[in-house]
């Protein structure tokens, strides 16, 4: 079974959802303490959602500097699996996993209900099951998750095929800017979740676990999971205790 | 070993939307107030540095000011000496503020 490590941060409050999650996805779903400098030989890591460290100072960066997050980072640049939900979107960019910030909603409110977004890969490690581009519909929970980046960053990320979900209206049309009730927190160019230059690492802010069990209202986010689930299967490094 | 202190003043970049001071700003007009505009909100981290000279622990405050306190991507931030007398001054004239 591959195993897939959900990073506990003290803070977090979607890693139970997230294991869950990955279960229901086929992993071996592993809780990964903060202070452990080691990800027990976990195939893929998950930064799960929540508010880790109290987000004090800026949503995400104090989280950057904690043991596991050094691992992580290590992990990331040997080319190992890594997938941030809302927070975890936050700490990635805060260490610079993934490119551009995510700023205060600009409705200033903290915003939790449905969206809706599409895939615009379905070729990476966390979309390759989604099947159809969407419109999936999942469920955000953010104070922080206006996305941005200058626009030379931005237009490097739509060139590079680095935007990975973006948010939709009902008809599936891309969200407009400020305003427009479909891009709920006003990120630049409707983005709701972007990929690394190396196709490794991602983050988004709308939460696959909690959109992955028909009981939750719906399973659009499970195809995300099984993806990575199904790609970290693929790159299953030698588990510990193996070499003998 | 000397201790020196300084403040770290952390705001929105220039061009970068502010919703905090935006909303601030929204506010003024309940307070009777006009012609107030460029509201900007950030945040300020005062800390103690000891070291052997002022250079050296400002070294350390901008080495924390560029990689914790502020995210370069889309805040900026000063730093101010905060003496020892200035400190005290400032306590004094704020003790006499409140008489």
């Amino acid at each position: 079974m591959t195993r897939v490590g959900v990073v506990v941060f003290p803070g977090s409050n979607c890693d139970r959802d997230t294991l869950r999650g990955l279960e229901l996805a086929g992993a071996e779903a592993v809780p990964l303490w903060h202070e452990q400098g080691s990800l027990d030989g976990c195939a893929a890591v998950v930064l799960p959602g929540g508010f880790a460290y109290g987000d004090y100072l800026r949503a995400g960066v104090i989280a950057r500097f904690s043991p596991v997050m050094r691992a992580v980072a290590a992990f990331a640049g040997e080319g190992g699996l890594v997938l941030g939900i809302c927070n975890g979107f936050q700490v990635l960019a805060e260490a610079g996993l993934v490119p551009g910030a995510l700023l205060r909603n600009r409705g200033l409110r903290f915003l939790g209900r449905d969206v809706q977004v599409v895939a615009e890969r379905l070729d990476t490690p966390f979309t390759s099951l989604v099947g159809e581009r969407g419109p999936l519909r999942m469920p955000i929970a953010h104070g922080e998750g206006c996305y941005f980046a200058d626009e030379a960053t931005l237009d490097g990320l739509e060139r590079d095929g680095q935007v990975l979900f973006r948010y939709v209206d009902g008809n599936g049309m891309q969200a407009g800017a400020e305003g427009d009730p479909a891009n709920p927190n006003g990120s630049l160019r409707a983005i709701a979740g972007v990929v690394n230059a190396r196709g490794n690492v991602a983050g988004l802010m709308p939460h696959p676990e909690r959109a992955s069990d028909r009981l939750l209202g719906s399973e659009d986010g499970l195809p995300i999971l099984r993806s990575l689930v199904e790609a970290a299967s693929r790159a299953q490094r030698v588990p510990v205790g193996a070499a003998r | 070993m000397t201790e020196f202190r300084f403040a770290v003043n952390v705001v929105p970049k220039p061009g970068i939307l502010d919703p905090q001071g935006r909303a601030v700003e929204g506010s003024l007009a309940h307070l009777g107030v006009e012609g107030v505009s460029g509201v900007r909100v950030g945040r300020r981290v005062e800390l103690s540095v000891a070291a052997a000279s002022e250079a050296e622990a400002r070294a350390t405050v901008e080495r924390l000011a560029q990689e914790l306190f502020s995210n370069p991507l889309i805040e900026a931030f000063e730093i101010d000496a905060l003496d020892g007398a200035k400190a005290q001054a400032s306590a004094a004239a704020a003790a006499g503020g409140a008489r």
